[in-house]
């Protein structure tokens, strides 16, 4: 049962799409509370993130900081927007592999679909090179960690 | 022999004419004559665009008389496929904890009949 799709559409966004068979409410947590993040967004196993800033108000922080305990390891900041409770939250992220990456936006949207949630995730790049460049050097979040772990096996 | 330079290949992408000749190319072996027709480019531009996506070993040509049709290269296509089929997968492995989180976490009272 695939529920993730993950298409590119126009020059400059990556739409990601996925359900839960959880309500709104809990999804957004899950996306917000740093104690939450930490059980989910990893990437791969083996990987943690022992530091996870998450300040869930417009103009807040976020900062995660992922180990693979090897001395493997990068980090991401980003910035809220807005947050609509529980259905809508916009951000900007970038990757820092240490140099950071251009600004990714992503608008996050939570809508009740049954008893659970779709969730749709639209990320903007600033242009077609720099989404090209995300697709090629691991896309977000635990994705980078999968490149690592890649470049380990070649 | 084709080499796959992924980097290559997805800047290779980030080009919409490259990306309409890669389509047309999909659908079947062309000449640099046939894939300019379609577009509003002049044929050097068009021989530009195949150079880069030759590089980047996402397209692969043969010799016929004095033609040199252009033909998708597996081997780079697949290697794109492999990557975006990994990136999938570091995703999925993500969403798939979230759902045991989710299932973890205390759920908030769903009120009866209500429709949503």
């Amino acid at each position: 049962m695939s529920k993730l799709t993950l298409k590119t559409e126009g020059d400059k966004h990556v739409i990601v799409t996925r359900h839960f068979a959880a309500p709104p409410e809990a999804v957004y947590r899950a996306h917000t509370d740093p104690k939450v993040i930490q059980k989910w967004l990893l990437g791969p196993e083996g990987w943690t993130m022992p530091v996870c800033i998450n300040e869930a108000k417009p103009g807040g922080k976020i900062r995660y900081e992922w180990t693979n305990g090897k001395g493997g390891g990068f980090y991401l900041t980003g910035e809220y927007l807005e947050l609509e409770p529980y259905s809508r939250i916009v951000h900007v992220e970038r990757m820092h592999l240490p140099d950071p990456t251009p600004d990714n936006h992503v608008e996050t949207r939570f809508d009740a679909d049954g008893t659970g949630t779709l969730m749709t995730m639209r990320m903007t790049l600033p242009d077609a090179q720099t989404r090209a460049a995300m697709l090629a050097t691991g896309m977000e979040r635990g994705m980078e960690a999968s490149y690592v772990r890649l470049e380990g096996m070649i | 022999m084709v080499t796959v330079n992924l980097d290559a290949a997805f800047s290779a992408l980030a080009d919409p004419t490259r990306r309409a000749i890669l389509a047309r190319l999909a659908k079947g072996e062309a000449t640099v004559m046939e894939l300019t027709k379609p577009f509003e480019v002049t044929q050097p531009a068009i021989s530009q665009h195949l150079k880069v996506l030759e590089d980047a070993g996402l397209i692969a040509r043969r010799v016929d008389g004095a033609k040199r049709p252009r033909r998708l290269a597996k081997a780079g296509i697949e290697a794109m496929d492999q990557w975006l089929a990994m990136l999938r997968k570091a995703l999925v492995k993500n969403y798939d904890r979230l759902d045991e989180v989710l299932a973890g976490m205390e759920q908030p009272k769903i009120k009866r009949g209500e429709n949503r």
